[in-house]
């Protein structure tokens, strides 16, 4: 296949398919138990360099808590994938965590607004940043998924998203059509945020799928954070719900709330007020490095950030919010 | 003539082309509000889609995140971002609605970055998020924005979702799907549409208060101008009632 024309973005990770083989040949395939604390996780499974990914849409099922504590562990030097990071990359910008992204959706948290200190890093020149879209990053994650190389697409063609992304162009075999083939990202780390896991690993979730499954297949070490351990038996009398087996996943840690202060879908609302104070904080430098002070270095763990920001109230108040599209169709 | 705000307006403008038994991919916000006045004014059976995976929900209540569980509550679908890019790609979405920084005469649309160099920009915004991709595969791409000339300008600095790209043919010969591209831009002043020999931006109508002047003063390239020029439809009595009280009676969209 000739190639008629590329992007002049990097590619950050092998898309060799042999490679990635040669690794998940090793992966251990028993069922054994893998409940681990949060901070041995992140301490055990994502170092240094690794390019990782972050489960959910930004405030929506992301895997805060596991933000925080990589930010507290000072991770430096990371890759990263923005398929729509909103508030857990306004997270890791505040610990300076990455120097390279694939980006399809940064710095914005939705209709909330910008966050300047994510903005900063994309500003000063310190990330390297190759440009996507969202349906180019979720087939790059398709394609790892299937082993393949690459899939091919019909978006993105034309525009300074394909020109400055890691797309090559190429004439289809079959209808000679112009065609962007994006290439396998298999990531280092993934860490997804559910409802429901046990011991080992199987993990559902409920509300919007993103990429995750995708994701989960895809990724060499795979870090669940749920919401609640159920029992095994549990779980696999229900085989259907299972959207990521264990044999994918690496560790499971239990954390309510994991996803606080962004929504989880049938459990609790965003907190907008304090997304707003996130936002509002980090245009006067003084006070925003207090604000992370508090609510992320001084925090132990999830929990205490959690509490500091309301606690069981709180979370009993998002909850009604979030449940009340369920008492509008009773009142209705 | 009933009392109203530009963003009512524009709402309303918008949710008019949206027709029953069509398809749309819509972001939080303005064009949610108008994909929901659609379905309670005249296209009911509207599909609405958000990028997330959420498909065809009861839109009781606006969502503030395209993904949150507002998108698919008592939806058809809770699925992945390909459950919805995928029948975009197959040419089964009408519409969609997108936003940005810059808009130019093609209707070639920058959110990602102000600024000559991309790789230092003087603002990074957002990128291009899902809307490359609606912009690519909708058949009708839809644009609400307010006028001025610092979003209307002559050239993008980052084409991140495409137009018309440099004029007629440019998209096919790009190797973009057939027959899709820019098809309204809704603004505080005027009804925008693309006139089919060259692909730029052509005024069909101006709203009411509103002058040929005006949008020419608040635009950075020029425009073309349909003959005769319309005057936009105000909205009704009905249309600002269900907006206001059924839509968003909290105001948050559509301002006091």
């Amino acid at each position: 296949m000739t190639i008629l024309d590329q992007g002049g973005g990097e590619v950050f990770l092998d898309p060799d398919p042999d490679k990635a083989r040669a690794f998940f040949r090793t992966k251990s395939r028993k069922q054994t138990t893998k409940r681990m604390d949060l901070r041995d996780a992140i301490e055990t499974f994502l170092h240094d360099g690794d390019y990782f990914v972050l489960g959910g849409f930004g405030a929506v099922r992301a895997p805060i808590a596991a933000a925080h504590e990589i930010v507290r562990q000072g991770r430096r030097n990371m890759g990263l994938a923005g398929h729509t990071s909103t508030h857990d990359i306004q997270v890791l910008s505040a610990g300076g965590v990455f120097d390279r992204v694939d980006v399809a959706y940064v710095v914005g948290l939705e209709a909330r607004g910008l966050s300047k200190a994510s903005r900063n890093h994309f500003e000063n020149g310190s990330v390297r940043v190759v440009e996507d879209s969202n349906h180019g990053l979720a087939l790059r994650f398709k394609a790892a998924a299937m082993g393949v190389p690459f899939l091919p697409m019909r978006t993105t063609l034309g525009s300074d998203t394909y020109r400055y992304g890691c797309g090559k162009t190429v004439e289809c075999p079959y209808t000679g059509k112009r065609i962007v083939l994006k290439p396998a990202l298999y990531a280092d780390v993934a860490v997804i945020h559910v409802h429901e896991a046990d011991l080992f690993g199987n993990a559902r979730f409920r509300g919007i799928q993103v990429s995750d499954i995708d994701v989960a297949n895809s990724a060499k070490r795979v870090i669940i954070t749920a919401e609640r351990l159920v029992p095994h038996e549990e779980m696999v009398r229900q085989p259907e719900t299972i959207g990521i087996p264990y044999y994918l996943v690496d560790a499971v840690c239990e954390v309510p709330y994991g996803a606080y202060p962004g929504t989880m879908p049938y459990e609790y609302y965003s907190d907008e007020h304090h997304l707003r104070e996130w936002l509002s904080v980090e245009a006067d430098a003084g006070a925003y490095r207090e604000f992370i002070d508090t609510y992320v270095f001084d925090c132990a763990d999830h929990d205490e950030y959690v509490m500091k920001c309301g606690g069981p109230d709180r979370l009993a108040q998002l909850r009604r919010i979030e449940y009340s599209l369920d008492m509008e169709e009773r009142h209705g | 003539m009933a009392d109203y705000n530009e963003m009512e307006l524009m709402i309303v403008v918008a949710s008019r082309q949206l027709e029953d038994g069509s398809s749309v991919g819509v972001g939080t916000g303005a064009p949610c509000a108008a994909a929901m006045l659609a379905q309670k004014m005249h296209a009911p059976d509207l599909l609405i889609m958000f990028e997330a995976g959420g498909v065809g929900p009861e839109l009781r209540r606006m969502p503030i995140s395209v993904g949150d569980s507002r998108t698919h509550y008592r939806g058809v679908r809770a699925g992945a971002m390909s459950d919805i890019m995928e029948p975009c790609a197959r040419g089964m979405v009408d519409y969609t609605f997108l936003g940005g920084a810059q808009i130019d005469m093609y209707g070639n649309i920058n959110s990602t970055v102000i600024g000559p160099d991309p790789a230092k920009p003087k603002v990074r915004l957002p990128g291009s998020g899902g809307a490359n991709d609606y912009a690519s595969y909708c058949w009708r791409t839809m644009v609400m924005t307010v006028h001025d000339r610092r979003r209307f300008v002559e050239r993008v600095d980052f084409l991140t979702s495409p137009g018309y790209l440099d004029g007629p043919g440019a998209r096919e010969r790009a190797g973009l799907p057939a027959d899709t591209g820019p098809y309204r831009v809704i603004t505080n002043m005027a009804v925008i549409g693309y006139e089919e020999a060259t692909k730029r931006m052509q005024v069909l109508s101006l709203n009411p208060g509103y002058t040929r002047g005006d949008v020419r003063e608040n635009t950075g390239f020029e425009l073309l101008w349909a003959d005769p020029l319309g005057e936009t439809e105000p909205p009704s009595d009905d249309e600002l009632r269900i907006l206001r009280n059924e839509i968003d009676p909290d105001r948050i969209f559509i301002g006091r």
